[in-house]
């Protein structure tokens, strides 16, 4: 029988909230760590959505002269780059911090500073990146800055390095976070919660993690040989000193495509919270679920060359990772159907959060079936490079990842805020966003199968590409509309909202046994559990009601003190990097090496208690 | 498993017809006519061959498609919650479906696979048909062609002879592009240092647009080309005429001659200003044998379809604008602003459209006309 | 060193290992993808040289304005020496660990000392050894050999710079007597650190001055 504190009686009233800006730059407190990912990364992905928004009005007509090429080559570049690194990453990154502690019936992350040091650096890492746009000099390139047009002959302005500069600050966050989320699921799970128990999102974090871990390390060398190339005259990738521009390519795609899973894996994981919730039966398939993410995972690291068939690998390489890639289909496939069979002789619930799950798994199934086409390296050749590439990948990570993340988003809401987002303008958001999303992308495998290339700043009257990029870019307004609507929610809600109970979804898992929002030590008293759903499993023991958990007074708990360590040591590691940024200034260097290594001596020697 | 078998095989009756349905008009919403760089009308073995492959995973895809949505949306109709509902089945799993749709999918994939690796292979074969030998050079942003076999070089414009395969040995001058002829080939990248190869074989005449597919600078958008394919005597003509094309009062004829009377004191002009004012610099005029320079080689440009890579129609309008301004009409290219006078442009235009492949005495004005 | 974990609150993890061990096996797996992507950096470039000088091949080269002839530039006796140093001191860094548990204040200090003054040894054998190959006439970017042997080797010697700093402070944390039995997991976890430094090398050695 699990135990879970419920309505814990003779309950004293709560301690004041610590208020003000210093309790925010100081806080160790997972939960406001993972506000202040989500809000900085939903600011990040309004501005790459902007950036969208302008690339579309440029593609509207054909021969469109809104943009100049400079400036629709950085804004395509910018999109990419800020919807990976800043938005969707973050935004995983927010439900990591947030739930992943209270999935497994732990007070905080096992490395509250470093987890505040990995926020930080983030934020840095973002506002370096887009500190670009201040000198004209965003990044140019594409996300992907194949060599050798990156080198300093072709590529002089600092757009490249603004780019390589501000990837090597965000990596570092990354990795510093990847450490900790894969410590605290691994160690410090609640008494009972063995691996095969926990909850689903917990398990492809986990697996998110590993390919952090993993992944970061492949493109910080890489990043470090280019800046090398540009900064100090190296030729890795330089063809005149004998480097060879296909090197980068290979590193690139080595992390590339594990990047790819590191994108969608935690949405995997969002989703299958949800529709055993508003199914009102238990995620059909656990075991498969576990394994087809970890198959996924694994796979995802021999396939990167599948990115690469136009370059003329030869056939038996091309036969190979066609191979691989096509076998990823598999277990992607037992994943959609496991959904499927979730859902199956449920009794499903129609709340937004369960609109948007199911947008996810219709929409992700789209993305994969044309995933499987240019698998297919004959079938590629024609796709790749074009725009039926770009709707592939905007069904996965738009289809897939947003739909999923926004329906953790409004999930969730009612748990990290203490109010429920509308139920009525969450439906105006959800039906808008798939129809302005299905306008905006689906027209685009007709453009790509009929010859329209990728990253061109406008097209030519005649080609026949004028009415469907007409309809894309009526539906992107529609999409950027949508989320307008969100934003009024969120507002609205913040202020008026319906008062959240603790469990308002009738949830299976540990965050909805304590009160919404959690109190700063979560759980008063450490559950233990002995099974998935173990809060289906205690109101099933309690004849189908829980009483509502009160707020209580936290005495005599341990909670780590507040700390600007992190917040100093971040600035330091970010200050060095942007000496190199500097045309390498080496007393920028110097200073930011010292201020990160008094970082994180006083780090170390501070005083973890009060 | 909450099965409700009566219902499903009812739906299973009209699941085949359904997708047949869609999946035909899937098809035509992709039709390619009105797109004259579309990968599903293909003119060549070699697009023939990848247009094979994709044609069977589309198939299977789309069906696979309509079979899982409407499953999907099959029961989130019918196990719609209402309220007062007791709690369902709560099942946790069944061990044979998890086999079964790991193994259905596989099976559907070993159907793609095969053809896959088939096509891999047959297009990976090095032609031995005596093809036509064309070295591609991608430059930013334009495309230069050679002819070995016939010491010519031109730019933009590639000529093909149909029924004879062409064998592309490609490299670049600068950064990674890609060739892409979407109703001919696949994509191939082009890097520096590196010899690679494609090829196909058209029998039918015609020209098909192709344009860069890797992303590679400013340009990237405007560097297009054509592949004009024309049956074995026209293409014989064309490069006959190529390799005639030189300036044409550069070896002044005899009085009496009837080309002597044909050149226009414009053109001449224009000969001497392409001298005096730098063009010569980055632009060679013959064909035959001509180096690699900074910029298009420009023999023959008088009757190439399109100016400035392949995208701007080769009108006197439009070669006027050119001249007169290059950055206004492509920001970011190599060729400079020589700050012409409007009747400098004029007599520059005059002697650059003289400079076409005639491929018979007589067809100077027609060409000159039909641009 | 301060206890920066939520551990308190979960005294057994649920593992049974300790949470700051976990982070630097953890931290080490993620390092080891470093090493293997500037590994195979130097491999894929191998031979790929326009211009010497070559690690084991006389070769031509630029030397002080005029294209010469260049011996091999790797003199092995003296980095199979630093090497031996190198693993040497993790040898002596798992008797100064032994020395904390114990309680036994002279072995810890000891043994740490000896342990740093390795780890110094084989940084300065490492700079001699750039200063010695750069007079030979292999500069940053003279050729793809030297830029990526550089970049490895210095990737290395930046991480045996950062163990000797973080052993550094052990030893005067210890001489302090802030390293008592029960704090000698602080130690523990920068021998882990000390020792995937030395196991590296025991990788690039001879894939970078051994194979030909």
């Amino acid at each position: 029988m699990s135990t879970i504190a419920m309505g814990h009686a003779g309950a004293e009233a709560a301690p004041a909230e610590k208020k003000g800006l210093w309790s925010w730059i100081t806080t160790v407190d997972h939960k406001r760590i993972g506000i202040l990912y989500g809000v900085t990364a939903f600011l990040f992905f309004l501005l790459g959505g902007l950036e969208a928004l302008l690339i579309r009005w440029q593609l509207g007509a054909p021969d469109k002269t809104f943009l100049s090429p400079e400036a629709y080559n950085q804004l395509f570049t910018m999109h990419g780059t800020t919807m990976i690194f800043l938005g969707v990453m973050p935004l995983s990154a927010m439900f990591f911090n947030y739930f992943i502690p209270l999935l497994i019936g732990a007070r905080d992350v096992a490395f509250p500073r470093l987890n505040a040091y990995s926020y930080w650096v983030f934020l840095f890492g973002g506002l370096v990146l887009n500190s670009s746009f201040l000198f004209n000099a965003a990044p140019d390139m594409g996300w992907f800055a194949y060599a050798n047009l990156t080198s300093k002959q072709f590529s002089p302005g600092l757009n490249v390095d603004f780019w390589i500069i501000g990837l090597q600050i965000l990596g570092i966050a990354s990795l510093a976070a990847a450490v900790n989320f894969f410590v605290t699921i691994i160690n410090l799970r609640a008494p009972g919660m063995k691996m095969m128990r926990m909850p689903m999102f917990v398990w492809m974090s986990l697996i998110t993690q590993v390919l952090l871990l993993l992944a970061f390390p492949i493109i910080t060398v890489a990043l470090v040989l280019l800046m090398l190339d540009r900064s100090f005259g190296t030729h890795f990738f330089v063809p005149s000193g004998g480097g060879d521009p296909v090197l980068w390519q290979h590193l690139f795609w080595l992390f590339g495509h594990p990047e790819v899973y590191i994108l969608i894996l935690p949405a995997f994981g969002v989703v299958s919270e949800i529709l055993p919730v508003f199914s009102r039966k238990p995620l059909f398939g656990y075991a498969a679920m576990v394994f087809s993410g970890c198959f996924i995972a694994f796979l995802g690291f021999g396939v990167w060359s599948h990115h690469m068939f136009s370059t003329g690998m030869g056939p038996m390489a091309d036969t190979v990772f066609s191979l691989g890639t096509m076998l990823i289909a598999i277990p992607t496939g037992v994943k959609i159907f496991n959904w499927i069979g979730t859902v199956w002789g449920g009794s499903i619930q129609y709340k937004t959060p369960m609109y948007f799950a199911l947008g996810f798994v219709a929409m992700f199934i789209i993305g994969g079936l044309s995933g499987v086409m240019h698998a297919s390296p004959p079938a590629d050749l024609q796709q790749t490079d074009s725009y039926f590439i770009v709707a592939h990948f905007h069904y996965v990570l738009f289809g897939g990842s947003i739909f999923a993340l926004t329906a953790g988003a409004y999930y969730w809401f009612p748990k990290m805020t203490g109010r429920m987002l509308s139920e009525s303008l969450g439906k105006v958001h959800f039906w808008l966003m798939f129809l302005g999303f299905n306008l905006t992308f689906a027209p685009m495998h007709i453009l790509g199968l009929n010859g329209m290339p990728r990253r061109v700043y406008t097209y030519s009257a005649g080609m026949g590409f004028e009415f469907w990029n007409a309809v894309e870019t009526a539906g992107s307004l529609i999409l950027g509309f949508s989320f307008l609507i969100f934003i009024w929610n969120i507002l609205k809600s913040l202020k008026s909202g319906e008062v959240a109970t603790a469990d308002p979804w009738h949830g299976a898992t540990l965050e909805w046994s304590i009160p919404s929002p959690p109190q700063e030590w979560n759980f008063a008293v450490e559950p233990t559990v002995d099974g998935r759903d173990p809060l289906w499993e205690l109101r099933r023991a309690r004849g189908g009601t829980l009483p509502e958990p009160a707020r209580v007074s936290g005495k005599g708990i341990h909670l780590p003190s507040p700390s600007y360590w992190p917040i100093v040591t971040a600035f330091g590691t970010a200050l060095t990097l942007v000496g190199f940024l500097m045309h390498v200034t080496l007393w920028v260097i110097l200073l930011g090496v010292a201020i990160t290594m008094l970082g994180i001596f006083s780090w170390a020697f501070e005083p973890a208690d009060h | 498993m909450a099965l409700r078998l009566p219902s499903l095989r009812r739906v299973v009756r009209w699941v085949p017809a359904l997708c047949f349905t869609l999946a035909v008009l899937a098809l035509a919403g992709c039709a390619p006519d009105g797109y004259p760089q579309t990968t599903l009308a293909p003119k060549a073995d070699f697009a023939e061959l990848l247009d094979q492959v994709f044609r069977r995973s589309f198939q299977l895809a789309t069906i696979v498609f309509f079979l899982v949505e409407g499953v999907l949306i099959w029961a989130l109709f019918r196990y719609r919650g209402k309220p007062g509902d007791a709690e369902p089945a709560q099942t946790h799993g069944n061990a044979m479906l998890e086999v079964v749709w790991t193994v259905i999918p596989a099976v559907i994939l070993v159907f793609i696979a095969i053809p896959t690796i088939q096509t891999i292979f047959k297009t990976a074969e090095v032609p031995t048909d005596n093809p036509l030998v064309i070295e591609v050079t991608g430059h930013q942003w334009w495309w230069e062609f050679r002819y070995p076999e016939y010491n010519l070089v031109t730019a933009g414009d590639m000529h093909v002879p149909t029924g004879r395969t062409v064998d592309l040995r490609m490299t670049t001058g600068d950064v990674v592009h890609s060739f892409w002829t979407p109703q001919l080939a696949g994509k191939r990248d082009v890097f520096p240092g590196r010899d690679n190869r494609l090829w196909f074989r058209t029998e039918t005449a015609g020209v098909y647009p192709g344009q860069c597919a890797e992303f590679c600078g400013t340009q990237h958008a405007r560097m297009a080309f054509q592949v004009v394919a024309q049956d074995s005597a026209a293409f014989v003509a064309w490069r006959e005429g190529l390799a005639a094309v030189s300036a044409p009062v550069a070896a002044p004829a005899p009085a009496d001659s009837a080309a002597a009377t044909a050149v226009d004191p414009l053109v001449a002009q224009g000969q001497q200003l392409f001298a005096a004012k730098a063009c010569v610099g980055c632009h060679a005029v013959t064909a035959v044998g001509a180096p690699t320079m900074v910029g298009p080689n420009l023999a023959g440009v008088g009757s190439r379809t399109t100016i400035a890579s392949g995208w701007l129609p080769n009108t006197d309008e439009n070669l006027t604008r050119w001249l007169k301004n290059p950055q206004a009409v492509k920001v970011g290219v190599l060729m400079p602003n020589l700050g012409l006078t409007d009747e400098e442009t004029t007599a520059l235009v005059a002697y650059l459209r003289s400079l076409s492949v005639v491929p018979a005495p007589g067809a100077v004005a027609m060409t000159a006309a039909g641009n | 060193m301060a206890h920066d974990t939520a551990h308190a609150l979960h005294p057994p993890t649920a593992t049974g290992l300790d949470t700051r061990k976990l982070a630097i096996w953890t931290f080490i797996g993620s390092e080891c993808l470093f090493f293997a992507t500037l590994i195979s950096n130097y491999l894929v470039y191998k031979g790929e040289s326009l211009v010497g000088p070559l690690p084991h091949e006389t070769s031509q080269c630029m030397l002080h304005g005029q294209m010469t002839t260049c011996e091999p530039i790797f003199e092995i006796p003296l980095v199979t020496f630093g090497t031996a140093v190198l693993l040497f001191s993790s040898f002596f860094v798992v008797l100064a660990l032994n020395g904390a548990q114990q309680g036994n204040r002279k072995k810890l200090i000891g043994w740490l000392s000896a342990t740093v003054v390795c780890g110094l040894f084989f940084i300065g054998m490492q700079v001699y050894e750039f200063y010695h190959f750069y007079h030979k006439g292999l500069g940053y970017t003279t050729n793809l050999f030297g830029s990526s042997f550089y970049t490895l080797t210095g990737f290395h010697g930046t991480h045996v710079t950062l163990g000797v700093i973080w052993l550094a402070t052990m030893l005067v944390l210890a001489i302090r007597g802030k390293v008592p039995p029960e704090k000698s997991l602080n130690l523990e976890i920068a021998a882990l650190y000390w020792h995937f430094v030395d196991v590296v090398w025991i990788v690039i050695f001879p894939v970078v001055y051994l194979m030909r």
